[in-house]
């Protein structure tokens, strides 16, 4: 990782936080664009979970991990908290990887 | 200032205790897996208190870390920052302030602190809700990613499934945003696109066509309106 790189992130993310705070203000985005911008986190969090949990590289590959995430899709679905949910992905993973 | 004393905050309060704590966990496992992916402790740090959005910089560490370009890392951890501008139009009529004051406001513009300040009820108390939970995350988020940046160096992740701390934690964020429809939508077909495309295409690209999953909120609502997800 570089540091332009960081700097870039930083730069671009802090850009998002102001155009919305501060330029935009109170004038509305039309209605489609907040529809589409609202799902933004779903689509997208829903890849990185599929990213993480099945991708090696480029290859697919159920291993491990993919033994924790259910895991922990057991635990949300339960409504555990946050932190519960993220110690027992962890610790399944860990076991399921020392059992095999 | 006696708003602080509120009952109405209490909530505000108790939630930043346990959402600091969650915050700080996710924090150190971001740390870690940054050290892995081949950033400095300095850069990981940097990461954390310039970006400050959990999602973009996990997304950018492990497109990074599973040998993806700088440029799709980018695109994916940028797409992920966009929607703190739709939290940012969401907060702006409610934090009354100078633009230095809303400068710093921008910064603490996140998934967390809009969604506390969206509990309340008047501007007052969604101002307060917003500095408190923005800042306490604030603070756990950096301490925690020091301390995972640094614990990085000396373990090896894998040995304690680190590797799906990330993985766990989305799925327990992901887990609300699914009781609508369009989201629960937008979330399946981004998690498809995405599996679909990581045997053919570059590192990174599947998460970048995932987005093209929001476009499920083009066609117009029968009815209710849609809310923001947090």
């Amino acid at each position: 990782m570089s540091w332009s790189f960081v700097l870039l992130l930083s730069a671009t993310a802090y850009a998002f936080k102001v155009l919305g705070l501060v330029l935009v203000g109170d004038r509305t985005l039309p209605p489609v664009f907040e529809r589409c911008l609202a799902l933004i986190p779903a689509a997208l969090i829903a890849a990185i979970v599929m990213l993480n949990t099945f991708a090696h590289g480029q290859h697919l590959q159920i291993d491990a991990r993919a033994a924790g995430v259910g895991a922990a899709v057991v635990a949300a679905w339960r409504k555990a908290p946050l932190i519960v949910v993220i110690v027992i992905g962890a610790a399944v993973t860990a076991l399921v990887r020392r059992l095999s | 200032m006696a708003l602080w004393r509120d009952p109405r905050l209490r909530p505000v309060f108790a939630a930043c205790v346990t959402l600091g704590f969650a915050v700080g966990v996710f924090a150190i496992s971001f740390g870690v897996s940054s050290v892995a992916a081949g950033a400095t402790v300095g850069q990981t740090c940097a990461l954390s208190l310039l970006v400050f959005t959990g999602a973009s910089q996990v997304s950018a560490v492990s497109v990074i870390g599973s040998g993806g370009s700088a440029a799709s890392a980018f695109g994916g951890a940028a797409l992920l920052a966009a929607r703190n501008g739709v939290y940012g139009l969401a907060m702006a009529p409610h934090l009354k302030g100078r633009l230095p004051t809303r400068l710093i406001a921008a910064q603490l513009t996140i998934d967390e602190s809009t969604a506390m300040a969206a509990a309340q009820d008047d501007d007052a108390h969604k101002s307060a809700a917003f500095w408190i939970t923005g800042l306490s995350v604030y603070l756990f988020w950096n301490v925690g990613t020091l301390i995972g940046a640094l614990l990085g160096t000396a373990i090896d992740p894998s040995t304690y499934g680190l590797d799906a701390a990330f993985p766990a934690a989305f799925v327990a964020i992901l887990f609300p945003l699914l009781r609508e429809r369009r989201p629960a939508l937008a979330a399946l077909l981004g998690g498809a696109i995405c599996l679909v495309l990581i045997p053919f295409t570059p590192v990174g690209v599947p998460i970048l066509c995932a987005a093209l999953a929001i476009l499920v909120g083009v066609p117009a609502p029968p009815l209710q309106t849609v809310q923001v997800a947090r």
